[in-house]
């Protein structure tokens, strides 16, 4: 498979502040990946560099094998789906839309019918004629997004396209982006600090920390082997041990993971005792925090499950294989 | 289920019955009481004095004065006939006196599209760039030229400009006297010297009058976010484009405003004129003499009248032509 965007060794500092610091990294085509991470992970100014709004400080960026070193935003095959949409206020939705057209010098007709054709793509037909300033959110989020696919870019880069909208629009455009990728087959590169987004939508997501990539593989890989610390907590929150209390549950002598929904609360298979301190009602379930020797551990009960009071002495177990051991360091 | 965090309840302070609403302390709570309950009441405060003096002071000395240009005066005594007639403005359609509205404009437009030019780089440079201490010398740098006295400035540029001055020496110094000389030759514009042209005329009214374009037209730069600029360039556009299309259309609001102030400014001046340029007659000076020496107040009403007249029409101009979409 082709590679639709390639990073070797690439850097990007502000002064003493490095944002990308050393990142390689492979895109294939037609994928949709996630960049995933904490605000000041790094993962933004990656896809800035991209997009040719950031120029790397060291290394090189090839897309499709091309180097766009040198290569000025306005002629990369690349188009972005802004964060704040950046819809111009005094065109209205088609003019919008047409607007990677117009500046190639498509003529009229032409543009207008192929902004139609797109808006109908995104479910907004016979909403050309309006302003951006009369639309919902939601709305003026898929005129962004009809505006970037206008100029049938090889890769659609998405900055955290998702972020200002509520949880249920959220939801549905999650499914909407996925089968438009899926449709259209572009390349996809959706920037998201949301983990629950990351892991849902993406073929391949990679976590960046502080300027690198802490670990980068399919959303089971990441959220069942994590690699470090780190990507553990971040990526769902995990009991993250220590290695002396990993040690005493069996796995080898280095930090380890474990998931909270792998923990059971009962006297079969029981690992090690705790008292409840403090129990959290999510909905869907409840967490519920146990202070054991050396530690907490966090166990999610489902709906069902008798849930324990606090202050209640517990019996904590899992199965063999759900206590993951991860790399040192970070 | 709820996890109990206090042992004791919160210290409590002197008072023992603790109640949902607290006393009213004197005249200030009260009196917003007043205006919570009633928000309208703080309204008509706010703006009781400030709109009587705006409509008695401002709109009807404007009003006065509409109504002197519609009299007319008697021309063996020199009388003011206060009755209604439109002959004092068919008295602006002489030729002497079309000539002076037509230089006014002229020049009001040149001045206006000198400044738009001028300021443009200048606000985009301040709104984009300039950051902290920048920004400071920035405001300071376009704001210091209005702190000293106007005559002041206009009699610095009449030395600037005068055949004996600095630009004349500078010209001599680099070998480009022939250049001067050239420009001061061409037709209607040129003079004997810079201070006795229209060229020193528009010069000093740019410089006298560039600030009030600069802040509007940065203000409405500012209100244009990076990221908008970065779509136009993501889906292909040039530098070139990007103005035209993107910067330049927003920008509008403040250009328009800008203009608006070094149009109607240098539309009502008479003092630069008077000090730097051929002796020929704008509006203001005609009006300055009408009013003065000739006594006849009608004239220098219709006269005064013109700006006005010429400001609404640019206006409606500029609203058509879709200058406030941006608004």
């Amino acid at each position: 498979m082709q590679a639709a965007v390639e990073f070797a060794n690439v850097t990007r500092h502000f002064g003493q502040i490095r944002a990308v610091d050393g990142v390689d990294l492979r895109i294939d085509e037609g994928t949709f990946f996630a960049m995933l991470g904490p605000s000041g992970s790094g993962k933004t100014t990656c896809l800035r560099l991209i997009s040719g709004f950031e120029k790397p400080t060291g290394g090189a960026i090839r897309i499709f094998g091309q180097d766009v070193g040198l290569v000025p935003p306005n002629r990369r095959n690349v188009n972005t789906v802004f964060q704040d949409y950046a819809l111009f206020p005094h065109m209205n939705v088609r003019d919008n839309v047409a607007y990677g057209l117009m500046v190639k010098g498509v003529g009229k007709r032409a543009r207008l019918d192929k902004a139609d054709a797109l808006l109908s793509l995104v479910k907004l037909d016979g909403y050309g004629g309006r302003k951006p300033g009369e639309l919902s959110g939601g709305q003026r989020q898929r005129v962004a997004l009809a505006r970037a696919l206008v100029n049938e870019p090889k890769v659609l880069l998405l900055d955290e396209p998702l972020g200002a909208l509520d949880l249920k629009l959220r939801e549905a455009m999650q499914d909407e982006l996925k089968a438009l990728q899926k449709r259209l087959g572009i390349t996809f590169v959706f920037v998201t600090h949301d983990q629950g987004e990351a892991l849902s939508m993406a073929d391949t997501v990679a976590v960046f920390n502080e300027g690198r990539i802490a670990q980068i593989g399919t959303p089971a890989e990441i959220y069942d082997r994590p690699r470090t610390r780190f990507v553990a907590d971040f990526v769902g929150s995990s009991n993250v041990l220590p290695p002396d209390m990993a040690a005493r549950f069996g796995a080898s002598s280095s930090w380890a993971s474990l998931r909270p929904e792998s923990v059971r609360i009962g006297l079969d298979s029981a690992r090690i005792t705790g008292q409840v301190i403090a129990l959290r009602y999510l909905g869907a379930g409840t967490r519920v925090i146990v202070a054991v020797p050396g530690g907490e551990i966090a166990a999610f009960l489902g709906k069902g499950q008798p849930v324990p009071a606090p202050g209640e002495t517990v019996a904590l177990g899992w199965d063999d294989g759900a206590l993951h051991a991860m790399e040192a360091g970070q | 289920m709820t996890l109990a965090t206090h042992d004791s309840p919160l210290p409590t302070t002197t008072t023992a019955t603790a109640t949902a609403v607290l006393p009213q302390r004197g005249l200030g709570d009260r009196l917003s009481a007043l205006f919570w309950q009633h928000p309208n009441v703080l309204l008509v405060g706010l703006l009781v004095l400030p709109l009587a003096w705006l409509g008695i002071v401002y709109l009807g000395s404007l009003a006065a004065l509409l109504l002197q240009s519609f009299y007319s005066i008697d021309e063996f005594s020199g009388m003011i006939v206060r009755e209604f007639t439109l002959r004092t403005y068919l008295e602006l359609l002489r030729p002497a006196n079309m000539d002076i509205i037509i230089r006014t404009v002229s020049m009001a437009a040149a001045v206006t599209l000198g400044a738009a030019i001028i300021a443009f780089p200048i606000a985009y440079y301040a709104a984009r760039y300039a950051r902290g201490h920048w920004k400071a010398l920035f405001y300071l740098g376009v704001m210091l030229p209005l702190w000293s006295s106007y005559l002041v400035k206009v009699y610095a540029w009449k030395l600037i400009l005068a055949r004996e001055g600095i630009i004349t020496w500078a010209a001599d110094a680099v070998g480009a006297s022939a250049v001067l000389g050239a420009i001061l030759s061409l037709p209607v514009i040129g003079g004997t010297s810079l201070s006795t042209s229209y060229i020193g005329t528009w010069l000093v009214f740019l410089y006298v009058w560039l600030p009030y374009m600069i802040l509007p037209m940065q203000a409405a730069l500012e209100r244009v976010p990076q990221s908008m600029l970065e779509a136009s360039a993501d889906l292909g556009a040039s530098k070139w484009q990007t103005f035209r299309t993107v910067i330049f259309p927003l920008a509008m609001p403040g250009i328009i405003a800008g203009s608006i102030f070094t149009f109607s400014l240098t539309l009502g001046d008479y003092i630069i004129p008077q000090i730097v340029g051929s002796s020929r007659r704008f509006i203001g000076q005609a009006v300055y003499q009408l009013q003065g020496t000739a006594g006849n107040i009608p004239l220098a009403a219709a006269f005064a009248v013109v700006p006005i007249v010429i400001m609404l029409i640019y206006l409606t101009i500029a609203r058509r032509k879709g200058a406030f979409d941006a608004l």
